[in-house]
């Protein structure tokens, strides 16, 4: 554990907002994304989609395809592979069933894969897929949460060599059910009590550049996979066991990524790429079209939350509920994990209650496949959780604000959720030690203008203005199971090159993570040169995703940037004469208090040239013991047209505590993104079906993203605290920003007009609808 | 057919297929840097200058380019150094993936070659058409209003 001193230490190169690493790359538009590299001869790969939500497939004609000159295989479930495993990216062994096959002989949803044709071009890839004949024997489809669950529902994965299935007969991918006090007697001894259902809609990341891979083999005959993921190291394993090929002869390349969000926590092409490559020999590209993103690539999954909170009259919560229940789509990616999320990330938030009950279920349906989206699940919990403490807070009569003050967790407290519930399994027992959220809630309403607006309903001819708040949590990476590793080795002109893992998808963790290597090794950024990721070359990491590579990445590369230090300072003590404890590391160089001083480049020179000669290089790994949350609480001012139904938001302020910001500038972006995501999520993005399950609006016409004129002025805060478990006091913030806007707009919905929506998004028809049904 | 372009200050001649976009054309020469979102002309990703303004080259037929000039970002450069806008991105963190950067950076050339002093609105009405999933557009607006400032004489000038 850090001293008190090194708490209140000034840093050089960390918690200043420097330019990224990768930055002028991007900027001047050099090849660096996926699909940039050319190589000769690449077949171009088109996939065969589904055109039923559930059917088995009953004859499939290939014949006319394969003889269209330019076509160089195709691919059908009766060509592949049959063992089935599952497209989440996540660590070994999944928490996820074991529900899907590269081609299956059933499809679950429409956009499903039936086949797949490589081409000498894209045109030919088409056309062959065209030409491809499917008779196929439809099934009855499921369509919604309640279908999954009616009694004799059809059977989605009715298949005998699924694995993981909780219940498949029924539809169930995962059930979660846990307990603390005892919930009945607490809403009995309860004095006041809220019940409110809230319900999220089918909605996807929309990276902007889709899912794309490039394979090929190397001159020595292995496969390569450049590929557009955040999980290189679970795209190496899962394609080796899913195709049954030696890991040994796959190397994943993570080049620069367009986005990711969690969809491309998942292996979505490889597998296909790589056993193109492996039977043709060719290089082969798979690039998502923007509709087959939409269709076919993963979405949030909708749920229905239902929480009931009973209260002491003073506002102490005594009894909370929640019940979650999940459509995870067609396969079951992420289901039992996003389902835990929802209560494991939300709960502990009010560790007053002493009573608690979380339960829950992810179903099957005939719809487009969830997995992992930014605030996993804590997002869904959020949305119940705070519009019921919002209901609360009005029946005790008590400011909203105050009602979370006299129930939120704080430093030095626990909550027993963090050992009823992790990810999937038992969770792990943690205290919290770092935990601003308190000063979070003040500055954020000042800045709103809390005292001033709340309340006040401000007419604006038929506009009225509203005031909302919430307060969050969520986690940083997920504890005794991440683990991270980084290697640095000394070049010697005293630079390093920094490699790791972790997975920089855009978040800018390549320039944070280099930060805090020259921070501990006394150099400016420049000097350290980052590498991520490649199997080949970069130590194991588990890749971007539950919000862990500021904290558990950036804990492994603090590791190993320390050892190498102190072979630096070793190297040094002798070309010193000196003793190493004396001696201190600044400035690119050794200094011994006698004023005698070596630069680094003189001591890797040292090191590779002249006496015991060695590299100076080190590798560590970390495996986090806990999950320290970031706390954020957010505030909305909204504007309601009484007579369109449709809401602006006037302004979103959100003061978050993430410990030490390693680059502050990188950690408002990823605020700012997340609350842009999160408040398009809230007013405008759902994917809209037809009665038959197909996707209405798959393009960024009709499923609409915010653009540059429909944010409303965000304001990030910063407020340090200081992690002492974490790299220079820091803790992760990638994720919890998105689930801020649901319920602090919906809040400030009802301080405005007084109507509680309880189904997202907020659009003009169902606002008017709700405003209608009120009067 | 063949067409006659000049890109990047570079006069160049090319074969291209019926039907070709403009797009497609450009990462077929390798200008990489025009990145491809959507070919439907709703993310902005593919924008490159055609006869100084800004358009979606997907939406532009290879064939249509003949005899007139393109800029791709990788021309915005000169003689090696960065336009004031790519330095103004990089300085207000306004990259984050780098995935629309480039579409944007051009939509922000065209506005700032016909608008010098342009007001936060038009900042945002230039970019409209551009979609971030990164960044919630913060950072591009104060990165535009920056490399204004700069070009203007101001800070850092
Ligand atoms: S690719 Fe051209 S606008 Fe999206
Ligand atoms: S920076 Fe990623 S899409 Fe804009």
């Amino acid at each position: 554990m850090p001293s008190r001193e090194e708490e209140r230490r000034e840093f050089n190169v960390v918690k200043h907002g420097a330019r990224k690493v990768d930055g002028v790359s991007l900027v001047t538009g050099r090849p660096k994304f996926t699909a940039d590299m050319d190589l000769p001869d690449t077949l171009y790969v088109r996939i065969l989609r589904s055109p039923h939500a559930h059917a088995r497939i009953v004859e499939i004609d290939t014949s006319e395809a394969e003889a269209m000159p330019g076509v160089a295989l195709v691919l059908t479930h009766k060509n592949t592979p049959t063992r089935r495993f599952t497209t989440a990216g996540q660590g070994y062994p999944e928490p996820s069933p074991y529900d899907t096959r590269m081609f299956d002989t059933k499809v679950r949803f429409v956009g499903d894969r039936v086949a797949a044709v490589a081409a000498e071009s894209r045109e030919i890839a088409e056309a062959a897929v065209k030409a491809i004949k499917v008779t196929y024997e439809e099934l009855p489809a499921v369509l919604s949460i309640d279908a999954a669950l009616a009694p004799d529902a059809p059977v989605i994965h009715d298949e005998d060599d699924s694995a993981g299935i909780y219940d498949a007969a029924r539809n169930i991918v995962a059930d979660v059910d846990i307990d603390v006090g005892d919930v009945e007697k607490g809403f009995a001894e309860s004095d006041v009590i809220v019940e409110t259902v809230c319900e999220l809609q089918y909605a996807q990341h929309t990276p902007i550049e889709p899912h794309v891979v490039l394979s090929y083999l190397d001159p020595d005959g292995r496969l390569v996979l450049r590929t557009a993921t955040q999980v290189p190291f679970h795209v190496r394993r899962i394609v080796a066991y899913a195709l049954d090929y030696p890991l040994h002869n796959i190397r994943v390349i993570k080049p620069r990524i367009g986005g990711g969000f969690g969809t491309k926590q998942e292996i979505l092409l490889e597998d296909i790429a790589a056993l193109t490559t492996l039977r043709t020999r060719r290089p082969a590209l798979i690039e998502l079209t923007r509709p087959e993103e939409f269709v076919a690539a993963r979405t949030r999954h909708p749920m229905r939350v239902r929480v009931k909170l009973g209260a002491k009259p003073d506002g102490t919560l005594h009894a909370m509920e929640m019940e979650a229940i999940s459509n995870t789509g067609a396969y079951g990616s992420h289901g039992l994990t996003v389902l835990s999320n929802t209560g494991s990330k939300t709960l502990p938030l009010y560790n007053k209650a002493e009573n608690v009950h979380f339960y829950g279920k992810a179903v099957y349906t005939n719809l487009p496949v969830a997995g992992a989206y930014r605030g996993y699940g804590a997002t869904q919990g959020y949305f119940a959780l705070e519009t019921a403490m919002d209901e609360l807070a009005e029946k005790l009569g008590l400011d909203p604000v105050e009602l979370r003050r006299r129930n939120h967790i704080r430093a030095g407290e626990t909550s027993p959720i963090f050992v009823k519930l992790g990810e999937g399994r038992e969770g792990v027992e943690q205290i919290i030690k770092s935990c601003e959220l308190e000063r979070c809630i003040e500055i954020g309403m000042a800045r709103i203008g809390w005292a001033e607006k709340r309340g006040k309903k401000i007419r604006e001819g038929s506009w009225v203005h509203g005031l909302g708040m919430a307060v969050h949590m969520q986690g940083s990476g997920i504890p005794q199971i991440d683990m991270a590793a980084a290697t640095i080795k000394m070049n010697e002109d005293g630079s390093f090159n920094l490699l790791v893992g972790a997975t920089d998808i855009g978040t800018g963790s390549d320039t944070i993570l280099g930060q805090i290597a020259a921070e501990v090794l006394g150099v400016p950024l420049e000097k350290i040169i980052v590498y991520s990721s490649d199997t080949d070359f970069t130590p194991f990491d588990v890749g971007a995703y539950a919000s862990s590579t500021t904290y558990v990445s950036g804990m492994a590369v603090k590791r190993a940037a320390e050892k190498v230090r102190s072979q630096i300072v070793d190297v040094a003590a002798h070309v010193l004469d000196a003793d190493p404890e004396t001696l201190s590391l600044g400035d690119e160089g050794v200094h011994a208090p006698n004023g005698k001083s070596v630069s680094l480049a003189e001591v890797c020179h040292y090191a590779m040239y002249k006496s015991d000669q060695f590299q100076i290089a080190a590798t560590a790994s970390f495996v986090p013991e806990e999950s320290p949350p970031p706390f954020v609480a957010s505030f909305a001012e909204v504007a309601v047209d009484t007579e369109t139904g449709f809401v602006k938001v006037v302004k979103f302020v959100t003061a978050v505590d993430c410990g030490t910001p390693i680059n502050p500038v990188l950690a408002e972006g990823q605020m700012e993104g997340a609350l842009a995501n999160g408040i398009g999520y809230a007013l405008t993005e759902e994917m809209l079906f037809s009665s038959r399950g197909r996707v209405r609006n798959p393009n960024l016409f009709d499923y609409k993203i915010l653009g540059a004129l429909d944010i409303p002025p965000i304001e990030v805060i910063l407020v340090d605290s200081y992690e002492p478990t974490g790299p220079m006091g820091a803790k992760s913030i990638g994720e919890i920003g998105i689930n801020a806007p649901i319920p602090t707009i919906a809040n400030a919905i009802y301080d405005a007009v007084g109507i509680r929506l309880r189904r997202t998004p907020f659009t003009p028809e169902r606002v008017l609808k709700a405003m209608r049904n009120k009067e | 057919m063949k067409i006659a372009v000049k890109i990047n200050d570079v006069q160049r001649e090319f074969s291209i297929t019926p039907g070709e976009t403009l797009l497609e054309l450009l990462r077929r020469e390798g200008y990489k840097g025009v990145k491809k979102g959507c070919e439907t002309g709703d993310c902005g990703a593919c924008a490159v200058l055609l006869d100084g303004r800004a358009v979606n080259s997907c939406l532009v037929l290879a064939a249509k380019v003949d005899g007139h000039t393109v800029v791709t970002v990788e021309g915005l450069e000169k003689n090696g150094e960065l336009a004031p806008l790519q330095e103004a991105f990089l300085d207000t963190g306004a990259v984050q993936c780098g995935y629309c950067t480039p579409g944007m950076l051009i939509a922000a050339t065209d506005l700032l070659a016909h608008n010098p002093d342009p007001s936060e609105e038009e900042i945002k009405e230039a970019i409209s058409g551009n979609l971030c999933r990164c960044t919630g557009y913060v950072k591009q607006v104060e990165a535009i209003k920056l490399a204004v400032q700069r070009m203007r004489g101001g800070e850092d000038a």
